[in-house]
């Protein structure tokens, strides 16, 4: 891989470094991992932290009432039995796609810039998906009956329904959930090595030292490492594909007009990318700013996940073109009121703010100068963000609020309890990053070493 | 009950007050403490527990303690009383199992008295607790089906704010000393001969309470009798005092009617007989085959109402210009005797065709039409249509005259004024009121509750402590009329003896009681006095077999009211033209409410009305033009200014509703109803005056410019161009029997790879005929009882979580102003390739080997998925704890063969399936098939036009397969490929063509 | 009997040191080395003759093992222990049956990666002889260490480190045990 990797470097010469020069092993090393180590908490980390504690509060709050009440807390109601909850479910789930792609996709595509963002895009997958899985047992009627939707054995000799779009969920999500955080542990191991090594406080040194299992950095550990790494990205590269494609057939296995679509897959996974990536960009660019990361989180990556935005973007608006004509085409008379109540009905404004938000404002990242300005893209990105969670509520509530028999068409509104609980959500997430910030490097200290025009052997290679 | 640890608690008090409602808990106790120290209580004690009560003689706190203990019980809607057998004998309807054995229930024989009128019933007891009513079939008025109210009149005796205890102002007393005070107040009045003594009831037909009444004026020769019903009948009365110079009840055979006209009357769906006469009009409109005969029906009203949505023409007018049709029509088929000049501005008004057509139309079916004045019109519309059935010679055919069923017939207003202005005279000393709640739904003109203190002794008996009792000294409990023994007549006066099912759960006393307190005997029963009353009646050895047989059936052997046949006088009052200027307002009874009787009743409270599917409220009903004009918007809280009196109201656009005139429903804004209906709507007998009980015009209404939340049950009732229900002209049958099925589109079978699931054996189905649909609703209520389907209050409905698992969807097809109505029942449709079953994660819903689409409520999660897939919005969830799992006395009323479901499940219809298998096990046991017909579900067994019917589709013979064969039967949403097993046949209607094509 | 060191230890200050060094003790006939890196290098391994790797293999098997559980799971839940009609549908929905299989497939490789991995590298492995160089810490930050094991045939105390000094590293120094 040598070889491949000087030619990216030597190519990479020309243009903006992906680590800004100067940098040495030493350096890269002791920047990130000092971070973590560092004994005085900065404030810019604290007050963050206090205001995601706070909203947690708020998400334990909205729960608890939820488990004493029921979910009649919530605006779902008769046609619309999935309101907010289901949709910051698909919400969650998308975001978490960017981790994954990035630290899979991007590593068998070679794309070695990747190597400095990878490590908190991976945590973002995480948490995401945590604050994703909170709601399809929030949801249900009888919560503390979620664990009969796995198969187990059991008195009642009842299993699951394996024709259930929820049963997939289950497992898609599961199976999602735990091959991240194995593959994001695995790419910890060596920098957990590092901070047993550069710690000086004993209990940080035992506890780092038991993560690490050991690691010492031997050759012979490295060639299965890298095997392994390479691995791993080769199950996940399919993996999050298919997790939203499981998603978005919570919908076209349904016969709700609007639902009913085959090309809801393709659609909701580029839609995942998208969002994922926003919110990628959301964090990395005040972080950077934060702890001055600017020479290894460089413009070229705001660039590139820009790109990326805009690539995915523009299938998004795609699909949405699409949807309607298939609506249209298929000549069939409740799928042709789906779209057109989407147009002109009730909530009009929803899908009219959808497509502002994902259409027409992201095309400005056509733009070089807007790719490299760090305040527009954070606000491009709040945008697509919102946007995303638009387009999701747009599919479950609007189509549901009218389906078949206009005798039971109702206009769907949240309550308190729903808000609630999706800041909530939001506070969980940046709760759980925050703590992850402060102890574990973000940035992956040795696939930065690798980035450095250092690390090759410069001679005698050849045998 | 014993606690060893605390000799004395033999009830946790602490568990009482727990349970007691908040709100009213601190007066409760401190009413325990009253009633563990009254004599009466004593005496009650006495009564029932002597030997426990002795036990405590030498121990004075033990004792307290026990009278505490007793007395909580007793007022905690007796959990001791609740579950007693009466110790008089009464007659099991179904003859085996002679003795009650747990789990099958026994059917009694008794009626409904709705407005004093009888509607013969049977009613489920499960171990003595009474818990559903189901159509006395025997019985002229029921045929088997009842109407919503007789289904929800159960809810009504475990109603645990009904008065509980005899008061006098307010503090409790044994019924011994009511006696005393009684005695006392008429040892006076006999001297008089009753001078001062007065009473006032509601309408009654009960003919032992006639003859008690009779005996006490004989006793009390100046005594008066008078008779107050909101709602009544005193129209038509006054109408046939016209006409033949004596008060008649008059009722429609209308199976033989070929031509019918109201003229602003819902007989399909209120009144004493409009179970019997949806029966006959839905049976002389079921088009089978070959078998294309139909009745017409034309209807002339005011309000939108059901009887108007199945008319194959409807004519919307102001209730005060249908005197002016009714004149047109008259003058148009020659009707002597009456002045028809008013008619002269209908017949040269816009209208003229349309009356022609139908004049000629009536003339052609003369002997075989009938023309129904409405209860609510005006005496001059009963005359002009009394009239007009002389004149088409329906008298005797179609048209029955009998005597008037009321005791006293009399005129309710005149009646009542009397009484007030005797009051205000200070003539009454004594004044008795016998039910009903003038109170609260006098004339406000009369100024009935300031004049109450003018009358020196006033006693009530009602079921509550209402608006009634808070101006009267004494209060007695009225008994449920379950929980006692009566006799009433129905429509055509044929008698039911009311037998009880259970003891009285709080001590009511009958009015039979009551009245006997007058009489010479004071201390009779009610099994005596009625039995006695009928010995008299029919003397001689066979009275035991003739009683048992006459409670048994539920009918009294011909007692049927002969009819009458009288000379129509020409000397009768001519008709004048009511001036009408300015807005029209209309008074009707709430349909399910009634007089405001109900109110206390949810299941009533929360179903839906007929086409406005208004629940928990009434509303001020306006016609889209009229709203465009005053600016109205749905829900609009206006301020209805009825000479000079005002009361703000929301409003309500109805389609079909006649232009200029505004519809107001009586019964709400009671103020001492109950718990439920307490400040439930506002109060329409605000504006409701002697001189214009019905309807007057001269109604102002002002915008507040704020809105008041209705909760309705279905917002759109368009169908947007979709194949629901699909309807068509009966011509277009003749023509084209298939057109409904091609309409639906049901895609072949064999359009799937896979096989389909084979149904050996039994193959459950339901088939809803849409032309015999009134959409009276009493399905819905039916199916509540029934199912154990719990109440869910306003704030729910509005929510959009009602419960109901049928429900029944209105639509509507042509212009705002005089759409077509159509009514579509939609319960479960039980898919064979049911979308709910395929997405349920658990397994919680799945077929059953007969077609089921089964419900396993403690599989279910609650993930809702199967509620968003299914098409049909058939699926209900509990989102919160919605059914009461606390107060005891709603608890005896549950069907114990349905599970009482818990939060965050969902259910369904069932199709009834506790009945399934109650008949599989019966016809196992006997070793054959389940025969068709031996099961009802709940809504069929209700519906007054028969029109869903229930079996196996793999028996050929059946009614169910020879409905799914027929041509006019289809899917709902058939193109979805779901399969239903609830199917339906098209709605058909029978315009006539003079009028289409006009 | 065990020798009284578990080595020698040479430290470098370039990738391009080390691979170097490696490629001459390899070609000194030195067998048991390992070579120690803050980051993998491709030419270190190369040099050390490392190229033998049955992760793959694992991974193969895991991943056919959990597609078949996946597969005939739901199979036997289906069709043989609780078959029952649901709405309409085939008691072997195969179709329906696929999503699960394909995850559970997933699973069970990406588990099989992990295990295999940690497996073969003899991980978690709480103690080791090389932590016992003070210096060694910097392995896991921008040093290159080079260890020749007493196991090896050819080792000896005196004239390994001899050698080792010979490639020019920072310093060479023993590894106690």
């Amino acid at each position: 891989m040598s070889e491949e990797r000087r030619q990216i470097i030597s190519v990479e010469r020309g243009r903006v470094p992906v680590i800004a020069p100067g940098h040495t092993f030493a350096t890269v090393t002791d920047k990130i991992s000092t971070i973590v180590l560092t004994r005085k908490t900065p404030l810019y980390w604290l007050v963050p932290f206090l205001i995601a504690s706070g909203l947690l509060m708020v998400f334990l709050t909205a729960v608890s009432y939820l488990f004493v009440k029921g979910v009649g807390i919530w605006g779902i109601r008769v046609p619309v039995m999935w309101g907010w909850a289901i949709t910051n479910f698909v919400w969650w789930i998308g975001i978490g796609h960017a981790g994954t792609l990035i630290s899979a996709i991007l590593l068998l595509l070679n794309q070695s810039w990747r190597n400095s963002i990878n490590r908190f895009a991976e945590a973002m997958t995480l948490f995401a998906v945590a604050c994703a899985g909170t709601y399809p047992l929030l949801h249900l009627g009888r919560p503390w009956l979620f664990y009969w939707l796995f198969p187990y054995p059991n008195t009642m000799g009842v299993q699951p329904q394996f024709r259930s779009p929820l049963v997939w969920d289950v497992f898609a999500v599961s199976t999602y959930a735990t091959v991240s955080l194995l593959f994001w542990f695995v790419g910890l191991i060596p920098d957990l090595a590092t901070l047993r090594d550069r710690t000086h406080n004993r209990w940080a040194k035992a506890t780092y030292g038991i993560l690490a299992m050991g690691w010492r950095g031997a050759a012979s550990h490295w060639q299965k490492y890298e095997t392994a790494s390479l691995l791993l990205a080769g199950l996940a590269t399919p993996l999050v594909i298919s997790v939203h494609t499981v998603v978005s057939f919570d919908f076209t296995v349904a016969i709700v007009p609007g639902w009913h679509s085959t090309i809801f897959p393709p659609y909701f996974v580029a839609g995942a990318i998208y969002s994922g990536f926003a919110m990628v960009l959301v964090l990395a660019i005040p972080l950077r700013a934060m702890y001055g990361l600017g020479d290894l989180i460089t413009m070229r990556h705001l660039d590139n996940m820009a790109k990326v935005m805009l690539a995915t973007g523009q299938i998004v608006a795609y699909s949405y073109l699409f949807e309607t004509f298939i609506g249209w085409y298929s000549a069939n008379q409740y799928e042709i009121y789906a779209i057109w109540n989407r147009l002109t009905g009730p909530y009009r404004w929803t899908y009219y703010a959808l497509i502002l938000c994902n259409l027409v404002i992201p095309q400005l990242l056509w733009l070089k100068k807007i790719r490299t300005n760090v305040v527009w893209l954070f606000m491009i990105s709040l945008d697509v963000l919102v946007g995303m969670w638009l387009e999701r509520y747009v599919i479950i509530v609007v189509s549901l609020s009218r389906d078949f028999l206009p005798s039971s068409w109702a206009h769907y509104w949240p309550t308190i309890w729903d808000v609630a609980t999706y800041v909530g959500t939001i506070g969980l997430f940046f709760f759980l990053f925050f703590l992850f910030i402060r102890s574990l490097p973000m940035i992956s200290i040795f696939e930065v070493r690798t980035l450095l025009p250092q690390a090759e052997v410069t001679e005698g290679v050849e045998k | 009950m014993t606690n060893p640890s605390k000799p004395y608690a033999y009830l946790d008090l602490a568990e009482i007050r727990a349970r007691l409602d908040s709100s009213r808990g601190r007066e409760y106790w401190r009413s325990l403490e009253e009633l563990a120290n009254t004599e009466g209580f004593e005496e009650l004690l006495e009564r029932e527990f002597p030997r426990q009560a002795a036990e405590w003689k030498d121990d004075a706190a033990g004792r307290r303690q026990f009278l505490k203990v007793m007395g909580a019980s007793l007022a905690l809607a007796g959990l001791s009383a609740c579950t007693r057998q009466p110790t008089e004998t009464i007659m099991p309807y179904v003859r085996q199992p002679e003795e009650v054995i747990p789990g099958k229930p026994l059917f009694f024989a008794t009626a409904v008295p709705i407005a004093g009128v009888a509607t013969g019933v049977l009613v489920e007891s499960h171990l003595g607790r009474p818990t559903k009513v189901e159509g006395n079939p025997d019985h002229p008025a029921s045929l088997g089906a009842t109407d919503a109210i007789a289904q929800a009149s159960v809810l009504d005796l475990y109603d645990p704010d009904r008065s509980q205890t005899l008061t006098y102002l307010g503090d409790i007393r044994p019924w011994s000393s009511f006696l005393g005070a009684a005695r006392e107040a008429l040892g006076p009045q006999s001297a008089t001969g009753g001078a001062g003594l007065r009473f006032l009831t509601g309408a009654t037909t009960s003919p032992t309470l006639a003859d008690q009444f009779h005996a006490v004026l004989q006793k009390f020769p100046r005594a008066k009798w008078h008779h107050y019903e909101p709602a009544g009948r005193q129209a038509s009365r006054a109408g046939a005092r016209q006409a033949f110079g004596e008060p008649l009840n008059t009722y429609y055979q209308l199976a033989k009617a070929d031509v019918i006209l109201s003229l602003d009357s819902d007989f399909l769906c209120t009144g004493p007989a409009s179970v019997r006469y949806a029966a006959d009009f839905a049976a002389r409109r079921r088009v089978r085959g070959q078998q294309t005969a139909m009745n017409r029906l034309y209807v002339v009203e005011s309000t939108a109402t059901p009887t108007g949505a199945k008319g194959d023409h409807r004519l919307p007018l102001r209730a005060a210009d249908i005197e002016m049709f009714a004149a047109a029509v008259a003058a148009g088929v020659g009707a002597r005797g009456v002045d028809t000049s008013a008619g002269s501005q209908m017949t040269s008004g816009p209208h003229a065709k349309w009356i022609a057509a139908v004049v000629k139309d009536l003339q052609q079916h003369g002997g075989a039409s009938a023309v129904i004045p409405g209860e609510q019109q005006s005496p001059a519309v009963h005359l002009l249509a009394l009239a007009i059935n002389e004149a088409l010679g329906n008298t005797g055919k179609t048209v029955i005259h009998t005597d008037p069923l009321d005791l006293n017939p009399v005129d309710d207003f005149e009646s009542l004024r009397e009484l007030v202005e005797d009051m205000d005279a200070g003539k009454v000393e004594i004044l008795v009121i016998v039910g009903g709640n003038p109170g609260y739904n006098a004339p406000v003109d009369f100024g009935f509750t300031q004049r109450m203190s003018k009358v020196k002794l006033r006693i009530h008996i009602g079921l509550y402590a209402d608006e009634t009792s808070e101006l009267c000294q004494w209060h007695i409990p009225e008994a449920h009329f379950l929980e006692t023994w009566s006799d009433a007549r129905a429509y055509d006066g044929t008698v039911t003896i009311m037998q009880p099912l259970i003891m009285p759960l709080y001590f009511g006393r009958s009015v039979h009681e009551l009245l006997a307190a007058f009489g010479d005997q004071p201390n009779q029963t009610p099994y005596q006095i009625v039995k006695g009353y009928w010995n008299r009646q029919h003397p001689g050895p066979d009275f035991e077999d003739w009683w048992r047989k006459a409670v048994h059936d539920g009918i009294v052997p011909n007692t049927v009211l002969p009819a009458r046949q009288l000379a129509f006088k020409s000397s009768a009052a001519p008709a004048k033209p009511s001036q009408v200027q300015g807005l029209e307002l209309v008074f009707r009874p709430d349909p399910f409410i009634f007089d405001g009787r109900f109110a206390n009743n949810g299941w009533l409270q929360e179903l839906p009305k007929p086409l406005t599917t208004l629940t928990w409220d009434n509303a001020a009903l306006v016609s889209p033009r009229t709203a465009e004009r005053l600016g109205l918007q749905n829900e609009d809280l206006v301020e209805l200014n009825f000479r000079g009196r005002k009361v703000k109201a929301p409003a309500w656009i109805l389609p079909g509703h006649a232009d200029e005139s505004v519809t107001v429903h009586l019964g709400f804004g009671r103020t001492h109803a109950g718990r439920v209906g307490n400040g439930v709507g506002f109060n329409a007998y605000a504006l409701r005056t002697s001189d214009a009980p019905s309807f007057g015009s001269g109604l102002e209404i002002v915008k507040t410019g704020s809105k008041y939340p209705l909760a309705v049950t279905q917002n759109a009732h368009l169908m947007e161009g979709r194949a629901i229900v699909i309807s068509g002209e009966i011509d277009e049958y003749r023509k084209h029997p298939g057109f409904a099925r091609e309409k639906a589109e049901e895609p072949p079978k064999e359009l799937t790879i896979y096989p389909g699931f084979k149904y050996e054996g039994y193959a459950w189905g339901m088939a809803i005929d849409q032309t015999a649909c009134v959409g009276c609703n009493a399905c819905m209520v039916a199916c509540q009882s029934e199912n154990n389907i719990p109440v869910v209050g306003k704030d729910q409905v509005l929510m959009r979580r009602p419960m109901h698992w049928i429900r029944v969807d209105s639509y509507y097809k042509g212009g705002m102003d005089n759409p077509e109505t159509y009514f579509q029942p939609v319960p479960c449709m039980h898919c064979e390739n049911a979308p709910c079953e395929l997405v349920c994660p658990v397994q919680a819903t799945n077929h059953s080997a007969e077609g089921l689409n089964d419900m396993v409520y403690n599989r279910c999660v609650g993930t809702r998925y199967c509620g968003n897939n299914c098409p049909y919005k058939v699926r209900r969830f509990n989102f919160f704890l919605y059914s009461d799992w606390t107060t005891p006395s709603l608890k005896l009323q549950r069907n114990p063969d349905v599970s009482v479901r818990s939060r965050g499940v969902m259910e369904k219809c069932t199709y009834c399936v506790q009945r399934i298998n109650e008949a599989k096990i019966d016809a196992e046991k006997e070793g054959r098939k389940v025969r068709d017909g031996e099961i009802v579900t709940a809504c069929q067994g209700a519906c007054p036009a028969q029109a869903i019917v229930f079996g196996d589709i793999n028996d050929p013979a059946s009614r169910i397969a020879k409905l799914k064969a027929e041509q006019l039967n289809y899917s709902l949403l058939a193109e979805l490929n779901t399969r239903p097993r609830t199917t339906y046949l098209a709605a058909l209607r029978n315009p006539n063509p003079e009028i289409e094509n006009s | 009997m065990k020798p009284p060191v578990y080595g020698l230890m040479a430290e470098f200050e370039s990738p391009t040191a080390l691979a170097a060094a490696a490629r001459r003790v390899r070609e000194q006939g030195y067998r048991r080395v390992e070579a120690y890196s803050p980051f993998p290098i491709e030419e270190v391994n190369e040099a050390l003759g490392l190229h033998h790797n049955r992760l793959p293999m694992l991974v193969l098997l895991g991943g056919i093992l959990g597609g078949l559980t996946g597969y005939l799971m739901q199979y036997y839940i289906a069709v043989v222990d609780f078959p029952i009609n649901v709405g309409g549908r085939p008691l072997h929905s195969w179709p329906s049956f696929i999503i699960i299989t394909f995850e559970l497939t997933i699973l069970f490789a990406a588990l099989t990666t992990v295990l295999g991995l940690l497996g073969l590298c003899g991980l978690p492995m709480p103690y080791h002889p090389v932590f016992n160089v003070p210096r060694f810490a910097l392995a896991s930050r921008d040093r290159f260490f080079l260890c020749i094991e007493a196991r090896d045939p050819m080792f000896d105390r005196h004239d390994t480190a001899e050698f080792l000094s010979s490639l020019d590293p920072r310093e060479v120094c023993e590894v106690a045990h």
